[in-house]
Parts: structure tokens; sequence; C-alpha cells
């Protein structure tokens, strides 16, 4: 009934074009940035800032990164965690080796040195695929390992390898409130989010699309693969860099090479595989069922409990959540392969015919 | 209508939520417990959080502090900062007044946001060592010790064992370690030490969570190091005598962080880690203390124990209770200047730790005598005291075989000063002047 697009007729190629064709899409896309930036500031509490909001932002992005390299160009990445790694330390260096550097340009450096170093560990793609590539982007994951914990330069030699960052500032103001925060991630988030729906939309994000589909195919009709193969590197790890660089700076505040271990970079494909392969929108989800639904089930979990008047222990819980986590992964997965994100779109097709099916 | 149901009863569930975490803001002193008890750093952090937990209820058996229950709740963070830091959000609101964050990787993030919340953070012997410079770093309390004491208490039995300092001119010593920032602490003092006895420093780093270490002892048994200083936690320890058996590496020349020294380390390989060394900060295995007589009585007497009876007393459980021995007193002396019978809120605890005077009565009071020495810190001194003792594992039980230790102040204060200052410079700090000590 509300979600139609009958009687909306295009009469330009521009306007056929845009971003979101449909006038209830673009209504429902400014009403959630309207929540995202005004009501959620105003109702949110200092917990759900810090401890929820901002990683999931933060991951989000991370996820939207690593989609644009497995889901759209077919590349299967296990390196995402050394980019994100590397984001964060290139970042770091950026701003304390360079006196008077603006936060702002130090990420964004940050994502241009991930860009590099996800470029150069994004070559052997051009000779493997599948599952062989995986494990040679996971050699990218412990050469990072390495390189942070053993160059002492990188950690701006402190003597036990941990760095820290404060007095955070972007045009004046100061980022040390949650709410300050959490409106800068979710800037970040959507100007990037913009720019990379619109990427997948043009010409390269359909030559990452055939590289995905066929690369023989896709070689015949005129696609060069190492140029779709790196770009589609390059800006994923760019991406992914920016976000290391923020879950550094904004959500840890001080880090150790641990905070970007391999699990970090599994915790990623997870995102992309349970969100849906190839949709922005995928990521969002994908990111929100792996940050959000363990912090919700520890607290959920004990409480359950009480009301049917058991009382499990702190390990019990943390059990338990793992469990259920791991089978819903599981019945997600069997439930929907191809991820929320087509769940999400399922459900739109059913609003269309909503509520006379027939 | 099945869609519609779960989101009701979601719904339900967070207002219940919400309702049941009003219901715990009567007065009480809220204490968060941030602990491990899964993952590969388990069998250490088991112990130390049943020790934590249990002083917390024998301190509200006992009374309370002048009326003052207190009240707890854990937060499992499987030794991950990101979970660590979430763990620490979510009970900072719910009113806590200090936070002990067990974890090297955490204590750094936590600092970083702690001065912002105006919420002290306790790290009874482990942490950055360089917090121990209350002029720096004024919400860190590293009470009873640091790292770099323990690393200096080490050498010291090492050279007692040479028959001095100067007899290691020449000798090698092999650092085998966490590679994580907790493994990384001891370094600096170290090399110091090495520079100024002109011994040989070896550092072979174990990736965590250290249960391959094949490589590391390869090289052990290639350069015959005249002592192996083992800075493990976890797998990583009872992987390391094991390896150490394998490789006929004595293990009476081993020496283990505190960390590296309680039952769950040496347990499996029982008569393989006779011999075995660990640096202990003040206090070893205590189960003839009257603290464990107490708990015994009036918490596991009354079915609320937390874990099993029979580890009651054990090094890492007496770990866990000294460090929420510390914070409650400090929140003790708090009362006494701001009020007593009153909750305490996180400044006023960080002033209360910041003068905290326990004397030999009071600790006889409480249960710690001989397991602890008296201790009080100062504006400019977070730490308190630098005692350590070493004790040996003899197949069955940790048996002290040193007198009291100290850590040369010497060594470590210069370059505790000089760190802090360093960090002070990279953060923009100015160091609080004498002034601000009394506030």
């Amino acid at each position: 009934m509300f979600y139609r697009e009958n009687g909306q007729f295009k009469t330009t190629y521009r306007a056929d074009q845009q971003i979101f064709p449909i006038a209830q899409d673009r209504i429902a896309i400014l009403a959630m940035l309207v929540v995202g930036f005004a009501a959620v500031p105003l109702l949110a509490s200092d917990y759900m800032f810090r401890a929820i909001l901002i990683p999931f932002l933060i991951f989000s992005l991370a996820a939207v990164g690593v989609n644009i390299l497995v889901g759209f160009c077919g590349q299967i990445s296990l390196g995402s965690g050394a980019f994100m790694a590397v984001g964060a330390y290139a970042a770091y260096n950026f701003f304390v080796r360079i006196e008077g550097m603006p936060l702002l340009v130090a990420l964004l450096l940050g994502g241009v040195s991930s860009m590099v170093f996800g470029m150069v560990f994004g070559l052997p793609s051009l000779r493997v695929k599948g599952l062989y590539l995986a494990v040679a982007t996971l050699a990218a994951q412990f050469f990072a390992d390495w390189m942070f914990l053993r160059i002492q330069w990188f950690t701006n030699n402190s003597p036990s390898g941990s760095v820290s960052v404060s007095n955070l500032q972007v045009f004046g103001l100061s980022l040390e409130s949650p709410v300050a925060k959490y409106i800068f991630c979710l800037s970040l988030l959507v100007i990037i989010a913009l720019l990379a729906k619109n990427l997948v939309r043009g010409a390269v994000g359909r030559e990452w699309m055939a590289i995905r589909d066929m690369d023989v195919a896709a070689a015949v009709i005129g696609i060069r693969p190492m140029y779709a193969k790196l770009s589609a590197f390059a800006v994923s790890s760019f991406i992914v860099g920016v976000a290391g660089a923020l879950w550094g700076f904004i959500y840890l505040g001080a880090w150790e090479p641990a905070a970007f271990s391999v699990d970090q970079s599994f915790k990623l494909l997870f995102m992309v595989i349970i969100g849906g392969m190839g949709s922005i929108m995928g990521s969002f989800f994908g990111a929100a069922f792996i940050v959000v639904l363990p912090i919700f089930l520890s607290q959920v979990l004990p409480v359950l409990a009480s009301l049917f008047g058991i009382e499990i222990s702190t390990a019990g819980i943390s059990h338990a959540e793992l469990m259920i986590f791991g089978g819903l992964i599981v019945w997600f997965l069997i439930v929907e392969p191809h991820g929320l994100a087509k769940l999400w779109s399922i459900g739109k097709q059913k609003l269309r015919l909503w509520p006379f099916p027939h | 209508m099945k869609l519609s149901k779960l989101v009701l009863a979601t719904v339900a569930l967070a207002s219940g939520l919400a309702a049941g975490q009003a219901m715990a803001q009567a007065k009480e002193q809220f204490i968060p417990v941030l602990s491990y008890r899964t993952g590969p750093y388990a069998p250490n952090g088991v112990p130390w959080a049943n020790g934590y937990v249990d002083y917390i209820k024998l301190t509200n058996a006992r009374g309370g502090i002048n009326g003052v229950k207190f009240s707890f709740e854990e937060c499992e963070t499987g030794y991950d900062t990101a979970r660590s830091v979430e763990c620490y959000e979510r009970l900072k609101s719910k009113g806590a007044s200090f936070v002990q964050p067990l974890s090297t990787g955490a204590t750094f993030a936590i600092t970083e946001k702690a001065p912002a919340d105006k919420i002290p953070v306790v790290t009874v012997g482990y942490g950055r060592s360089e917090s121990a410079d209350g002029s720096v770093f004024k919400w860190n309390f590293p009470i009873a010790g640091t790292y770099w004491v323990a690393a200096d208490a080490i050498m010291q039995a090492i050279a007692k064992k040479e028959g001095g300092f100067d007899k290691l001119k020449g000798k090698k010593l092999a650092l085998v370690y966490h590679d994580s920032p907790f493994g990384k602490e001891p370094i600096p003092l170290l090399q110091e030490r090495a520079a100024m006895h002109g011994f040989n420093l070896q550092l072979l780093p174990v990736t965590a969570p250290g249960v391959e270490q094949k490589a590391t002892w390869l090289q052990v048994r290639q350069n015959r190091p005249d002592y192996v200083v083992l800075w493990g936690w976890g797998v990583m320890n009872s992987t390391a005598i094991k390896e150490a058996q394998a490789t006929g590496y004595p293990r009476e020349k081993m020496y283990g962080v505190w960390w590296a020294g309680a039952e769950p380390d040496v347990k499996d390989v029982a008569d393989g880690a006779k011999g075995y060394n660990a640096v202990t900060m003040q206090h070893g295995a205590e189960p003839n203390s009257k603290l464990v007589k107490d708990v015994m009585a009036m918490v596991h007497g009354k079915g609320q124990g937390t874990g099993p009876k029979d580890e009651v007393g054990q090094v890492l459980y007496m770990r866990g209770a000294m460090s929420a021995m510390l914070a409650i007193e400090g929140v003790r002396s708090a009362q006494d200047r701001f009020g007593k019978g009153k909750v305490m809120t996180g400044e006023q605890v960080r002033w209360g730790l910041e003068n905290l005077n326990l004397t030999q009565p009071k600790l006889d009071a409480l249960g710690f005598a001989g397991v602890m020495r008296p201790i009080s810190t100062s504006c400019v001194d977070h730490m308190g005291a630098s005692w350590a003792r070493i004790h040996t594992w003899d197949g069955k039980a940790w048996k002290f075989t040193s007198d009291w230790l100290q850590g040369d102040e010497q060594i470590i204060k210069p370059l505790v000063k000089s760190t802090a200052a360093k960090y002070a410079t990279e953060k923009k700090l100015t160091p609080r002047t004498p002034a601000d000590c009394q506030s």
C-alpha cells in the first residue's frame, strides 16, 4: 500500500539512474539519517554510544570495505585485520610524528597507507583464486602482526609496544564526549558508504561484478582483470584502513597489535557472509549481528535465567553466549544463504503487495 | 505475526532489564569485576576472580565498610581488549567508583578513558609500570608493585645465587616472554640491569597464547643461557616448563613472573617443574592465613563460596583477594575523610587510594598477617611498596626460598620518572603540583 512505485514516472535518464529511484526509499533513507544524526544523540545513553553504537558504526564501515572486495569482486580475503592494523598504525604515526597534523587528515592518510599495503598484498590475486587467495591474504595478516610487534619504529619506540592517542579534535571541536565521537564516526560512515554505493553502481562496480561472476568471460569482453582486481583491493583496503584507524583512535584509545589479530579478519568475513555478499546494506546487518548480538546476549541471558530462577555463573553465560551465537549463525545460513540483506529485499518485495498479496 | 511477537518479547525483556538496573541502585557501593573465566588464560583468570569475589563477599559478611555494603557484577572479558572496554563502559554506567582491568592491554585502553570518567584504575602488581608516578598518572594505582619491581626482584635473586651482581658479568640471560604489552613490560628494566652489570640479555618472544614454543626452546638449547626468565601466562607457562623438561634445561635456573608462579602453571607437570622459581609480589600460597580461615567460615561456610573449596588460599586466589582488599581499603580511607557510612564517588575513592595507610595492626585485623607487609601510598608514589619474594615449586606446593627482596629504587625510580615524563609530553599533560595533591 505504502511501498509502491506506481505512478512514479521517470522522464529523464538522470531520474532513472539515481541512487534511490523510488520515492519511498528516499524518504526512508532521509528518515534514517535524521534518526541517526538527531534522534539517537538525544535518546541514547553513554553506554549505548561507547559500547554499542560506536563499535557498530566502525565495523559497519569495515564491513562495507570488505564487502567490496569479497562480495562485489569475489576475491576472498582473510587479511582485513591486517589492513585495519596498517590503517591504525599509519594514522598513529602521521598523527604523532608530524606536529599539528589534523586528525581527519591523519585518518585518511592511514587509509591511503592501507590502500598501498592492500594493493601489494592483492598482487597474488592476479594468479590465484578462491581459497588459495584466502591463504595468500592470510600472509598479510601474519606480516602485519610481525611488523607491528617487531619493528619498534612503528610504535614510536614505546617499551610495551602499545600506543595511545588522546585529546582528539576535529575542526577545533573536541572529540572527547561519546556523542561527538558517535557523530564523527557516523558522518564518515555515511560519506564513505554513499561513495561506495555509487562506485558499485558505476562502471568500476560492474567490472568488479563481471570479474566475480566469471573472470575469463569478463576478460573476453574487454575488462582488464589486473585493473579491476587491484582497484577492488585498493578501494576495499582504503575503507578498511580508515575503519581500523577509527577503531584505534575513537574506540580503543590505546591499542596493541592483538587488537587487529586474525580473529578480526574472520569476524569481518563473517559479517559479509552473514550480512549478504554484494550488498552495501548487508554490511550493516552483518556488523549489527556480529557486534551487537553477543553483547545483547551476555546482558539478556542472566536476566532471562533469573526469570526462571536459575543462576548461571559468569563463565556459564559466556559459554552459552558463544553456543547461541554459533547456533544463530548456522540457522541464518540455512534459512537464508544469501544473507540478511536477502531477507531485507524479500521483505521489500512483500511490502509492495501488502496488504493484498493476491 | 511471528516477528511481531519476537519484537514484543524483546521490548518486554529490555524494559525488564532496565527495571532490574534501577532496583540495584540501592545504597551500596558498586564494584565492577572484569574477569576472564574462559579462553586460553582462564586457568589463571578463574582463581583470581574467585578470590576477588570471595573477598567482596567476606567484606559484606563482616558488615561492610562502616555499614556500607558492596554489590558487584562480573563481566567476562575473555582477555580481549575490545570486550574489556565494553565491560568497562557497561559497568561504569552502574556506578563504578574504581576498576581493575586485569589485563595490560585493557589497562592501556582504560588509562586513556579513566581521567575523563573520574574512575581510578587499580592494577595490583600489573599494568603499566610507569604509572607508579602519581604526579603524571593521577588516576592509576599499581599498588604493591609493578612488573619492573618483579623483574628487579628476579635479578636480585639471581645475583644472590651467583654471589653478587659483579658475578653476572659475561653471563647469558634469556627472557622468554608472552609477545604482548604484558610480556614486553620488563624489557626496559632488564636492559638497564644488563648494561649496568655487563650480562648478555637475549629476548625470545613467544606468540600469544603460547602453545607453540618449540622454536623458542630450540634457541635456548643452542645458546644455553645461564638463566631463563619466564614472562608467561596461562597455557604458555605449563607449555614452557614442559619444553624446558624436554630440552633438559634445568628448572632451578628458571624464574617466572608472578603470573607464571601459581598452582595452575605447574600442576600438570608436577614433578617436572620441581625446582622452578617464580617471583611473588609479597604473598605466596597462604592456606594457613587468617583470611583463608575467615573465608572458609563466613563465605564458604554459608554456602556462598565462588570457586572450589580446596583452591581457597592458592597463589592467584590470594592475589585476587589482596587486589580486592587494597581497593576496598581505599574506599575505607576515603570514607574516613569524606564521611563514614556514605557511598563514595570515583573522585573520593581516588583520594582514598592515594592516602592509603595500611599498618600492621590493620592488616592483622583484615586477616592479612604474614601475607603482606604494611603499605602506604602518597600523591607522588602510587605504588606504595616494592617488596617481593621468590618461591619455588617442590613438586607439590610452592615454598618460599628467599628473604624479602625490595625493588632497587636507584634503578626503578629514574626509569619510572623518564618514562612517565615521556608519556606526559606525548599527551601534553602538566605534572601535578603539590597543591593539587591536597585535592
